[in-house]
């Protein structure tokens, strides 16, 4: 990727986050039940949407990978899964500052959302370990694509197994888009979009990084550095 | 043109076997790893008898890790002895390795289970077993086919690595979180006094969803794992 569109990718992303901040502060009313600390909601929320469709993105990825056994889909699905891992810590820590504020514990084990993104964030952060175990760069990259399917298969399988479990005890903010006033509804989604387009430009700038790096490793060698 | 699938299954699973019953590195390991978790768990909750949830949690808790170690020995025989690299030479269906693998963890869980599940009865279940037994084997056998399906899958990926022991625990402890869920919900009511019964439907239906999402997915990605 070149660094005009990667320019561009960039202040796209400011200006889209600085809206939906703004919005966040400024516009979006407080609520009245949890006040200020709601909203932490148009944070944490797409956070997570973003994460899980990172997560199951790098198992599309990873089927393209063992499709068309170029090596460039799996490098795509590795970036995705790793930056979706970075954005999974913070959804598990925004998620946690909230509930300690809503219901005054750190961790609820009856919040089925948050139980089953702990599950997959305790399988995907084997995805790493895995690979690095694996010295031959060919099988590396295709066990780790066979560990992204099952795993990005495993996502909402394991969603519908933890809410199956878990017996709804609290009113959830998100029931469905549906039922926020508009001035709510409009600044999530804003959010959403702001918070995807950080996840689309970070996973550019570790792929631009990545090959870059290969590029560079690939040329010092033809010129006998190493 | 490869040999029919189903020989080659019955074929593989009958070496499994054989090897098994010479070697016995496995099911006695895992039966008797089982049966220590037991007393484990009587000295660790300070109680000569479960019932209820506790029951579930116990009994699954002990059946999930002793299944871990089957897991892990799953495939080293092939890996270390060469038994990958026969069986690619010969012109069949990389999935009957699958089959045949899955069919012999099920096996060694059901034989696992035929140790386990008498020495948990004696040992730490409250109420009787008999009146729980016809509802808990039909949610014994739904699970031990995810735990079959997902641990040969595991198995295979973890086998490979340097850090195998490691990983294969790791990898599929998280996949087995909904096999958990589903039977140890549904078999807490059979394991509480008086309540014994048929297993509430539900979670039934979820482990069987399970197995055969997760049968579909082992069969679809399994061969890339067996390409060198």
């Amino acid at each position: 990727m070149n660094g005009r569109t990667l320019r561009t990718l960039s202040i796209a992303t400011v200006a889209a986050m600085g809206v939906s901040l703004s919005l966040v502060f400024f516009y979006a009313p407080i609520e009245l039940e949890e006040g200020l600390l709601q909203k932490i909601f148009y944070l944490h929320v797409p956070l997570a949407i973003v994460s899980l469709g990172g997560f199951v993105l790098g198992g599309i990825m990873a089927i393209a990978h063992l499709r068309t056994r170029e090596a460039r889909w799996d490098l795509r699905s590795y970036v995705t899964i790793h930056m979706s891992l970075i954005f999974g810590v913070a959804v598990l820590l925004t998620g946690s500052i909230w509930a300690r504020g809503s219901w005054g514990h750190w961790w609820v084990w009856s919040e089925p959302t948050l139980v089953s993104f702990l599950i997959v964030m305790l399988l995907y952060a084997t995805y790493q370990p895995l690979r690095f175990a694996i010295e031959d760069p060919e099988r590396q990259a295709r066990y780790a694509s066979v560990f992204a399917i099952v795993a990005g298969a495993f996502v909402p399988l394991n969603f519908l197994a933890v809410r199956l479990a878990t017996a709804y005890l609290h009113p959830r903010v998100l029931g469905g888009a549906s039922g926020l006033p508009p001035s709510m509804e409009l600044t999530f989604l804003v959010s959403l979009a702001a918070t995807a387009l950080l996840f689309a430009t970070l996973c550019c700038y570790e792929l631009t990084a990545k090959r870059t790096r290969m590029l560079l490793r690939a040329r010092s060698r033809i010129l006998g550095f190493q | 043109m490869p040999a029919k699938t189903g020989r080659v299954v019955l074929a593989l699973l009958r070496k499994e076997l054989l090897v098994e019953l010479r070697t016995l590195e496995s099911v006695p390991g895992m039966s008797l790893f089982a049966v220590s978790t037991l007393v484990v768990f009587h000295f660790a909750l300070a109680r000569a008898t479960v019932e209820g949830d506790l029951a579930a949690g116990v009994l699954w808790v002990t059946l999930l890790f002793a299944a871990m170690l089957g897991l892990n020995r799953l495939f080293v025989a092939d890996a270390e002895q060469g038994g990958f690299d026969g069986f690619l030479l010969a012109a069949v269906d990389r999935s009957a390795l699958l089959a045949a693998k899955a069919l012999a963890l099920l096996a060694y869980l059901l034989v696992l289970e035929l140790v386990a599940l008498p020495a948990f009865a004696l040992l730490l279940l409250g109420p009787p077993l008999g009146p729980a037994l016809p509802g808990l084997l039909a949610v014994l056998a739904l699970a031990d086919v995810g735990l079959a399906l997902i641990g040969t899958l595991i198995a295979a990926l973890a086998v490979r690595t340097r850090a195998r022991d490691l990983l294969g625990p790791l990898l599929a402890l998280p996949l087995l979180v909904p096999i958990v869920i589903g039977a140890a919900r549904a078999s807490s009511p059979l394991l509480s006094a008086g309540h014994a019964g048929a297993p509430a439907g539900r979670w039934l239906l979820l482990l069987a969803l399970y197995d055969l999402v997760f049968g579909l997915i082992a069969y679809a990605v399994f061969d890339f794992l067996l390409e060198d």
